[in-house]
């Protein structure tokens, strides 16, 4: 327990670790729910873009073990595509229709006794295609000329909107000093140590999906999934599993494929199961998006910053899946950052590609539109010859401004981001460290340091995403606003308390912050209270907005907890205070009793009170309801839908990260030595330090690795070039700079305990933060990441920076 | 030597974590497949059965092991050590312990093959620097942690804190 008597605050190790450490955990592959489970196998496409042809199935199906064989035309005549968020002639299927748009898309399916036999029968299946030209430049997918991956479209941009805040254009013309750049962001993934997996059963009369899954949310998306299957949501029943092995965004692209399976085990009359394997992850599941952005910023000479234009060209891959293009509208609302500046233009152009679609990956297009806006910080900050700090400071939203409405929209709610500088120059020792750069830059060698900082939205509202739609639209669609947080608690007649949140985790201690939040609402310890995580869409109680994304968990999902455990607290003191025969109000629930305030052995054990609400509902005070099964909803406030200016509250909470990185670079090899990172975090309250702390490590090791070494190459013939683990280099230990962390946390007005979501963290910053030394040690500002050896030998070299 | 034929299935005999188990398997049926489907052990996982991330690992006669890249039929007769095997008693080993403690999992999906890993490695290098502690980790993908509490949990139980 913390030291002011609450666990809420305090380091408690997790409730979720016993059993993942003894090899108890269960996850989807080790799940076998019905009897009479078949494998499927999927063939994929070995063309980036062709089309097909014929696809014969017939040798495939008389292989021995085998029990059906679907093809994407059978798929495609059992149920309809899969609805998007963007108006466009796609018709999205999760197998390829007529023609192949991405390598790796599947075509065909191998329902068989085991995964073996499945795999054989892929073998046997023939396809015949006629390649056609593919389209890998999202730059060259725009010209006039370009063959189309969607012909029906008329044009590979398949989302083009513009915005307009403040008046950015007197700011361009009076500025003192215009810093331009452009590059080109790499795709990369956060690649889970699980992959996706999913076992389906279709059971007729009435016609019923169920789906186990390790589906990550959001639960909006179980709309989509109902509306290809053409069923109402109460007859396609999502069953999570009961771990997840990670997901960092990456399970939620996994729904094309849940409605495959689906409609798979109907047309073939059995239930089946499909695990994705590693090969298959890599060239068909998800990731986030390579990026052909530009910004300008105008400055002052003062180094006041006083316009932002952005333009954002976003790779989506072969097809614009839900909730694209979500991925450049999140930190839409907040595109001035941590910063005062209020004259912004954004353009917003997505374009189709023949490469694997995107999705949700870990800072969801925080990294992409982080690395235009603290690039520009840096290189205003040396064009203006302002210490790269300094240009911050003289930047930043002031302390006394919170709340602070951003210019499109955002409410921040709490910080102090000076503070949090300071504190991060402080851990780095910047003074000593800029005095060892400039020795070391006079000595000839490549030394250099960067900054970056980032404000982290948390809990989004769900209607951000409609601004990809004209304001005109909007109303013709009708409204949307708000993310809603949903718990149950409940206790049985033996008094044992059960929490039931839908957030599904995937390894980040939800279970424990959830016990913490109850125990101290209840009286009770962490122990004391079970936690179950997995969801089921036909038992537990969700809404759209249910799921694990944009750091909802401490933003809204807490509050939730928080409400439904005060609710299940008032009700035991109310039973509590008739048989102590005082007034409720005088009864506190602390160490497992119910006891009267200040007389504490006139106490009665919290079991049998609440046991009474089932055992003796004679016996409960006046008007009572028995039983205790308590379900909060929870509308967080401030979130309305956008205005007609394209305005959105897109997140309840808005947390802060600075971080400082300084590198050395080895002319000879290319090499980048990391000498000191030091993150800053403004978090709000502490719910668990230990869990914050794993957060923030695990979001540095992502940012790291898209700085360094991850990306998903495609040869100009679209072919995957990292379609395994030993060409996609994943970050290992000896890799892990080191990082110093430090915290100055201001309390969210906006929730309950004070908490703002955290997650995402050095996930969006690292790769800015890189760059931005890169820039400097190197004295030239057309820098792109990945910093591998080639490249930045490469640029060394005086090149322009090729792999 | 043992021939087997393409689709004919062969029983294999190990003991596991100190039980004798027994299961069928073909030629081609990897271990960790085997030990998953067949004996029905979950706490071994794969994620990447192509030898990269280290998540299959599991002892075999004493040595740390990726199951993906060994048939079951190789393994007749072994003494396997599995997760399922570590805490002795049912009580964590001082490794185990130290992981949480240490906040050393999140997902707990790599978690299996590197305690396989570092007990065996801690076994054989009973006092590590950080930097051969990195080192042994480097056979290993973990997607959550950022490695951070790994480290230093191996590092308590190696009586040597950073
Ligand atoms: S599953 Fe065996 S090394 Fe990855
Ligand atoms: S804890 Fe999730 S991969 Fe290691």
């Amino acid at each position: 327990m913390s030291a002011g008597g609450f666990w809420v605050g305090a380091p408690v190790p997790r409730k979720e670790d016993e059993a993942l450490l003894t090899g108890h955990a269960r996850f989807i592959d080790d799940m076998e729910p019905v009897p009479g489970i078949r494998h499927a196998a999927l063939l994929r496409s070995p063309h980036a873009h062709a089309e097909i042809r014929s696809v014969d199935l017939t040798r495939a199906a008389a292989h021995p073990g085998v029990h059906g064989v679907l093809s994407g035309a059978d798929i495609a005549a059992a149920i309809g595509p899969i609805p998007s968020a963007v108006r466009v002639p796609i018709d999205y299927y999760p197998m390829a229709v007529g023609k192949v748009r991405y390598a790796g898309e599947p075509v065909a399916l191998i329902a068989a006794e085991d995964r073996y036999v499945a795999e054989d029968a892929l073998e046997l299946i023939e396809v015949d295609y006629r390649p056609l030209p593919p389209v890998i430049d999202p730059k060259a997918a725009m010209d006039d000329d370009a063959a189309l991956l969607h012909e029906a479209v008329g044009s590979n941009v398949v989302h083009h909107r513009e915005f307009r805040y403040g008046d950015p254009e007197t700011a361009f013309a009076e500025a003192d000093r215009i810093v331009r750049l452009d590059w080109t962001f790499p795709r990369y993934s956060s690649t889970p140590m699980e992959t996706c997996g999913a076992i389906a059963q279709f059971e007729p009369a009435p016609d019923r999906y169920t789906i186990w899954s390790n589906f990550q949310g959001p639960f909006i998306l179980h709309a989509l999934m109902c509306g290809a299957l053409r069923v109402p949501g109460n007859r396609l029943r999502l069953i999570t599993a009961p771990q997840s092995g990670g997901s960092f965004g990456i399970k939620q692209g996994m729904y094309p494929y849940m409605v495959l399976l689906a409609a798979a085990s109907r047309l073939l009359g059995v239930p089946l199961k499909w695990i994705e394997d590693r090969l298959e992850h890599l060239v068909g599941s998800s990731s986030a998006s390579n990026r052909e952005d530009a910004v300008e910023a105008a400055f002052r000479s003062d180094g006041t910053l006083t316009g932002l234009r952005f333009r954002n060209t976003v790779d989506v891959g072969a097809y614009i899946r839900a909730p694209e293009p979500a991925s450049v509208y999140r930190m839409h609302s907040a595109s001035n950052g941590a910063y005062r500046v209020r004259n912004i233009a954004v353009d917003n152009r997505l374009v189709t590609t023949n490469r694997l679609p995107i999705g949700l990956n870990r800072g969801y297009g925080g990294p992409q539109f982080f690395f235009a806006l603290e690039r520009a910080m840096d290189a205003g900050a040396r064009a203006l010859g302002i210490d790269i700090a300094e240009i911050r400071r003289r930047n930043f939203v002031p302390a006394d401004a919170f709340p602070y409405r951003a210019p499109a929209g955002a409410l921040y709610d709490a910080g102090d981001y000076e503070a949090a500088l300071d504190r991060t120059l402080d851990l780095a020792g910047y003074a000593a460290l800029c005095a060892e750069r400039d020795r070391a830059k006079a000595d000839g060698w490549l030394f250099g340091i960067g900054l970056a900082t980032a404000i982290e939205p948390s809990g989004s509202n769900m209607a951000y995403v409609t601004l990809a739609q004209t304001p005109e639209e909007r109303a013709r669609a009708g409204g949307r606003s708000g993310g809603l947080g949903t718990c149950t608690i409940s206790i049985d007649p033996s008094g044992s308390v059960t929490v039931k949140t839908v957030s599904t985790p995937a390894g980040q201690g939800h279970a424990t912050v959830a016990a913490q939040v109850a125990a101290d609402a209840l009286g009770l310890t962490p122990d004391d209270i079970d936690v179950v995580t997995e969801i089921d869409t036909l038992t537990s109680a969700w809404s759209l907005a249910s799921g694990n994304y944009a750091n909802r968990f401490s933003s809204v999902v807490v509050d939730a907890i928080g409400n439904a455990a005060r609710t299940v607290a008032e009700k035991i003191r109310m039973i509590a205070a008739e048989d102590l025969e005082v007034a409720a109000e005088d009864v506190e629930l602390a160490d497992g009793t119910a006891r009267v305030v200040g007389v504490p052995e006139k106490s009665l054990p919290f079991r049998r009170v609440a046991a009474k609400a089932h055992w003796h509902p004679a016996g409960l005070p006046e008007g009572m309801a028995p039983g205790i099964f308590e379900t909060a909803v929870l509308s967080p406030p401030g979130l309305g839908p956008p205005d007609e200016q394209d305005r959105v509250a897109s997140a309840v909470t808005f947390g802060f990260i600075c971080d400082l990185a300084a590198v050395e670079i080895d002319p000879g090899t290319g090499r980048i030595e990391i000498g000191t990172y030091v993150s800053v975090h403004d978090v709000g309250k502490v719910l668990n330090p230990l869990i914050v702390e794993g957060q923030i490590v695990g979001g540095f090791a992502h940012g790291i690795a898209g700085a360094l070494m991850e990306e998903m190459v495609y040869d100009e013939d679209g072919n995957p070039l990292s379609g395994s683990f030993a060409d996609y280099l994943c970050i290992t230990a000896p890799e892990m700079p080191r990082l110093t962390i430090g915290h100055v946390d201001t309390p969210s007005p906006h929730t309950a305990l004070g908490a703002k979501g955290m997650g995402d963290g050095c996930s969006m910053l690292a790769p800015v933060a890189i760059a931005n030394a890169v820039a400097d040690a190197l004295g030239r500002e057309d820098v792109e990441p990945p910093f591998t050896l080639n490249r930045v030998w490469d640029l060394v070299a005086g090149g322009g920076g090729a792999g | 030597m043992l021939r087997i034929a393409p689709g004919t299935r062969h029983r294999i005999s190990v003991t596991v974590n100190g039980r004798p188990h027994a299961g069928f398997a073909e030629a081609r049926t990897l271990l960790s497949d085997f030990l998953r489907h067949e004996l029905k052990l979950f706490g071994t996982h794969v994620g990447c059965e192509h030898g990269v991330c280290g998540a299959c690992t599991v002892n075999i006669d004493g040595r740390a092991v990726r199951s993906c890249l060994r048939f079951a039929v190789q393994v007749d007769g072994a003494e396997i050590r599995t997760v399922e095997g570590l805490a002795e008693g049912g009580a964590l080993s001082p490794l185990q312990e130290a992981f949480r403690r240490r906040h050393a999992l999140q997902c707990g999906f790599c978690t299996a093959g590197i305690l396989i890993s570092a007990t065996q490695f801690l076994e054989t290098s009973p006092n590590p620097t950080e930097a051969e502690v990195r080192d042994m980790l480097s056979g290993h993908i973990c997607r959550c942690t950022g490695y951070e509490g790994m480290v230093r949990a191996i590092l308590d139980v190696a009586g040597e804190t950073p």
